[in-house]
């Protein structure tokens, strides 16, 4: 046990390091420095600006040294500096991410719930045509733009209906309708991925068991085959991290909230590459520390995972 | 461990490291029959016949509306859907419909754009991790778990910002948040085939590495790589639309999807057409790119 969690968490620190590395090498990359593309709006920025800005962030520093003192940087917390207000990366998103959280968290909740509900009816439908509409469900969930679905139920529920604000008041409806909108988006891929691993866990020998020692369709449900079926819906949760930011985005932008939305919007009008690649670094990393928790809870779930080892890597390909 | 999933919708399914609890279904009766009963299905005709018209409209706008795309006319404003205007007009007095069909192109430009620099360097990626041996697959695979692991959406952000929001900053950016998904399932099929009799047999009859990747682990792994090129189009039109929505695609008065939607956004009250009927049109071309893909999975699972 020991010896798989060291094993996953330098992994997750391998990664993380990694993701930093690209993300140096691309701003590198690129035709100007950050402090050039940021000031190229601006016609009168002269040379001595430039590099007075340059000093001012660390930017005239060897690409060595940078490397070394914001990597140091992102395991003690600083994420570099806005070059548009000068604030800390790490302040400015501080200041608005909880609302962004919520949504995001209180989101990734109700689509796991509509994920269960969703394979649980489908499962346990007597009916045919309700298994066949459920069915068809995730595959719609999934080819729905969420700024569409949030711009349709705002002309339905607040112009047609007027049971809610077009700005967020903090009603219930304001809060609920832009978390099921995300939720929507979300549930899909687990909906898709759980649906396929139930149906492998019930081509099983011991589903046939149960069933013929009398237990019921819900009761082999609920009790032996969600268990079974959850190890590739748990990995596709962790995957959805991405997803939830990019929905939380677009969603907070449809309803006007506050949050992380503005603070991306802004920072790519105003070409401001320090926090986009400050951003970029701390998605990363919640989705880094996401997915090493959910690479911990397997064991829990299934303990033959700590016997299975390392995979093979494939030999080279030779004659 | 892997895990193969018949019918692929998101990106994020074509992995294949996922601990898996159940053994595999073991599902392989009777290919070519199947094979020849999918192309003789009715779904198979549903998906393409409506898809061959989206790029009808992406080909030749003009045979299919005939109204101009930028410039309206203003008497005729905010009229609508009905006989004349299918889709209503907009604030300038533009034919929807007509602005639908004729951005269609620019949508399908830079979702293949991004769709081909996911399938270039994706199976490029692959490959290597498949044949090149041992260290060349360790080092593969942490690269695309980083590429996982920066959500899409910020790759293409940091695109944007650094070179001007643009179609083109769009699609390599969508681009490069594809190229994982390419690369897990290429790998995976490179190593299903590569352990196939045939290709021992090719190299013990002088085939050189090139010879044998190129004339059979290539075409006998293209099956799942088609299925998914179609979804991930799909995906691709998805998240470019999101970001045309946001204001980093296209400028105006370009037609693009996820512009036009936008656009109709602050009409949201007068005209519920402008933002409801060309959203209609993504969710149905996603949904048959979708299907497409599955179709495809079913002719080519061997």
């Amino acid at each position: 046990m020991a010896a798989y969690i060291a094993r996953r968490i330098g992994q997750a620190l391998l990664v993380i390091w990694l993701a930093y590395t690209l993300v140096f090498l691309a701003v590198q990359l690129l035709p100007n420095d950050p402090v050039t593309i940021f000031l190229s709006a601006d016609a009168a920025a002269d040379p001595a600006t430039i590099a007075a800005m340059k000093a001012q962030y660390g930017y005239d520093q060897p690409l060595i040294v940078q490397y070394f003192s914001q990597l140091v940087g992102l395991f003690t917390g600083d994420f570099g500096y806005s070059l548009a207000s000068g604030q800390p990366v790490g302040e400015r998103i501080g200041a608005v991410v909880g609302s962004t959280l919520v949504l995001a968290s209180s989101a990734f909740v109700t689509a796991v719930v509509f994920a269960v509900v969703l394979v649980a009816s489908a499962t346990l439908a007597r009916k045919p045509w309700l298994k066949r509409v459920v069915l068809n469900l995730p595959p719609l969930f999934a080819a729905v733009p969420v700024f569409w679905l949030g711009l349709v139920l705002l002309q339905v529920l607040s112009i047609k209906l007027g049971i809610m604000s077009l700005f967020p008041d903090g009603s219930f409806a304001s809060i609920a309708v832009p978390v099921l909108v995300l939720a929507i988006h979300v549930s899909a891929p687990i909906a898709q991925v759980l649906l396929k691993s139930v149906d492998n866990v019930h081509a099983q020998p011991f589903i046939d068991v149960l069933r013929a020692k009398g237990a019921s369709p819900s009761w082999i449900f609920f009790r032996h085959t969600l268990k079974n079926a959850a190890a590739p819906a748990m990995t596709i949760s962790g995957i959805t991290v991405g997803t939830l930011l990019a929905g939380s985005v677009i969603t907070e932008t449809v309803f006007a909230r506050s949050g992380l939305g503005q603070v991306v919007l802004q920072s790519v009008t105003a070409q401001d590459v320090a926090l986009v690649q400050g951003l970029v670094l701390l998605t990363a990393t919640a989705f880094v520390v996401v997915n090493l928790v959910v690479d911990l809870l397997y064991p829990l779930l299934d303990p033959r995972i700590l016997k299975s080892g390392t995979h093979g890597a494939p030999r080279a390909l030779v004659a | 461990m892997s895990i193969k999933l018949d019918e692929p919708l998101t990106r994020v399914e074509a992995q294949d490291n996922v601990p898996v609890v159940a053994p595999l279904k073991v599902d392989e009766v009777a290919a070519p029959k199947r094979k020849a009963g999918a192309l003789r299905s009715p779904a198979f005709w549903l998906t393409c016949v409506p898809l061959t018209m989206v790029l009808g409209w992406a080909l030749f706008p003009a045979l299919f509306s005939g109204f101009d795309p930028i410039s309206g006319v203003p008497a005729q404003k905010f009229q609508a859907p009905g006989a004349e205007h299918w889709f209503g007009t907009d604030h300038l007095g533009r034919d929807v419909f007509a602005r639908v069909v004729h951005g269609t192109s620019q949508t399908l430009l830079t979702a293949g754009l991004a769709v081909s620099i996911g399938l270039v360097v994706g199976t490029g990626l692959g490959l290597l991790a498949a044949t090149a041996g041992r260290a060349a697959d360790t080092v593969t695979m942490r690269l695309i778990d980083v590429l996982l692991a920066v959500p899409g959406f910020l790759v293409s952000l940091i695109i944007v910002t650094a070179f001007a929001p643009g179609p083109i900053s769009l699609g390599i950016g969508v681009g490069i948040a594809s190229i994982a998904s390419f690369a897990r399932v290429v790998r995976s099929e490179v190593l299903r085939v590569r352990s196939l009799d045939y290709v021992e047999a090719a190299f013990m009859n002088g085939g050189t590495y090139w010879s044998v990747v190129s004339k059979h682990i290539l075409p006998n792994s293209c099956g799942p790589v088609l299925a998914l090129l179609a979804v991930d189009l799909g995906v691709a039109i998805l998240a470019i639309s999101g970001l045309g929505f946001l204001g980093f695609g296209s400028p105006p008065p370009t037609p693009e999807w996820g512009l036009l939607i936008a656009e109709g956004r602050q009409y949201l009250a007068s005209a519920w057409w402008l933002t409801t009927l060309p959203g209609v049109v993504i969710v149905a071309v996603v949904i048959l790119l979708a299907g497409l893909g599955r179709q495809l999975h079913k002719i080519f699972r061997f």
